[in-house]
């Protein structure tokens, strides 16, 4: 039981840690933005509006439950806590550092592009729910969009796991540490797939330019068009988690994880995250959101032949240099 | 304790945090003092709804879902040859090489076909 006490207790931690990121990614996020765009972002709570997701959090805690008389309750009650969820459990396996890790799994790989793939459900629990027509659309759209972008994401993550030989996210970073990182050597195989991982990791995560699903300037807000108050919140926070998790995990395959000189290994690995997480609110600011016809060109026509070429490049590597 | 134990844990925590959230939203939330029929109707820009959304609806990406599956079951087949390529060798890679190169022939039928294109 002790050791189960134990990784509750490492769990709380990390989860508490990721929800803390995550609200001030929020606050991160709008200053960046209004940056961007020759604007102040938000300034009046606290010092440069730091305590603004405080703020936000406090009125959304307040604000009315409504429940719209055609909905189905069950269902539009349940998809956010379990979207929030799979996001957050998405974290169970990420490295932090050599021994920061909440579930140490041999298919953590594995893991990660199941649990990915279970978000996409309660996003059209939603949107089936709300018995609304522009959330019942952006279900729709992101139920095509998951499926299309999972096989490019599949095929991205094979790439270091045939490199490495293993599943375990730690030990991918360990051969990383030993071998140097898959993305400098070999750079031909690292750079395309570590592209290719972020290209389908924006689109899992709903994040422009692929963020079709909620496309407010058409769907309102797409499947949260219905929701108020908290239940809003988690699927706002569940977004988030989604990507910081990404962005960690694409640090792990490709970046190295918590190799690097000079710092301790979790400094590294916050670090190349972060780096990640702003360069994906850098495109969100700067590109323009594809097309749902584009978008599933693109994946079909471009991401899967060039994911299935990477791992048959690959492949074809490991077995000649061996 | 089982091996997945650590796993379990911090699903445990992960889906409490998500429901706790929703518990404390629904102890502190300002109740309305008056209620109004409108207010609880489906939003539809200000009109009244038009009818349920749980109509018959044309998925427009049929084939693209088949071609998911296709993919998918590609990639369950591909995850356990991944941890073994080097102990694999060469008869392995021509092995991998010939089922994806049927699949891929099949993919280059779909496209020429036009059956991977928005209807």
């Amino acid at each position: 039981m002790n050791a189960f006490l134990e990784a509750l207790l490492i769990a709380t931690v990390i989860i508490t840690v990721l929800m803390t990121v995550t609200a001030w990614a929020l606050w991160f996020e709008r200053k960046f933005a209004a940056r961007m765009q020759s604007r102040l972002g938000p300034t009046m709570v606290g010092k440069s509006g730091l305590l603004q997701p405080v703020a936000d959090l406090l009125k959304l805690l307040q604000k009315e439950d409504i429940l719209t008389t055609h909905a189905d309750g069950l269902l539009f009650n349940l998809a956010p806590v379990l979207a929030a969820g799979a996001a957050i459990g998405a974290a169970a396996v990420v490295p932090f550092a050599p021994n920061i890790v909440g579930a140490n799994l041999d298919l953590g790989v594995l893991f990660l592009l199941a649990i990915g793939a279970v978000t996409v459900l309660p996003v059209f629990a939603a949107g089936w729910g709300s018995n609304n027509k522009f959330a019942l659309l952006g279900g729709m759209r992101a139920i095509a969009q998951s499926i299309s972008y999972e096989v490019p994401l599949l095929l991205a993550a094979l790439v270091p796991v045939i490199l490495a030989g293993s599943m375990n996210l730690g030990e991918i970073v360990e051969y990383q540490s030993k071998h140097g990182w898959f993305f400098a050597w070999p750079f031909f195989l690292g750079i395309p797939a570590f592209v290719l991982f972020l290209l389908a990791m924006l689109a899992e995560a709903n994040r422009i330019p692929f963020d079709i699903p909620e496309a407010e300037s058409e769907l309102v807000a797409g499947v949260t068009t219905e929701y108020t108050g908290m239940k809003f919140a988690l699927f706002y926070m569940a977004e988030y988690v989604h990507t910081l998790v990404a962005s960690a995990v694409a640090a792990a395959l490709f970046l190295g994880g918590w190799d690097g000189p000079f710092a301790p290994g979790l400094h590294w690995m916050v670090a190349k995250t972060l780096a990640l997480f702003v360069g994906v609110y850098w495109v969100r600011w700067t590109l323009l959101r594809f097309r749902s016809d584009q978008l599933m060109r693109i994946a079909w026509y471009f991401l899967v032949p060039t994911g299935v070429a990477l791992v048959a490049g690959t492949a074809v590597w490991v077995v000649w240099r061996s | 304790m089982v091996i997945e134990s650590p796993l379990l844990a911090f699903l445990i925590v992960a889906f409490a945090v998500a429901g706790s959230m929703l518990v404390g939203a629904k102890l502190l939330r300002v109740r309305a003092k008056h209620s109004s029929p409108l207010k609880p109707t489906t939003y539809e820009c200000g009109e009244s709804p038009a009818g349920p959304a749980w109509v018959r609806f044309h998925a427009r990406y049929y084939v693209v879902a088949l071609f998911f599956v296709v993919f998918d079951i590609e990639a369950a087949f591909l995850f356990p040859w991944a941890l073994v390529v080097r102990e694999a060798g060469t008869a392995g890679l021509v092995a991998v090489f010939s089922f994806v190169a049927v699949l891929m022939v099949g993919w280059l039928w779909a496209v020429k076909k036009g059956a991977l294109r928005w209807q």
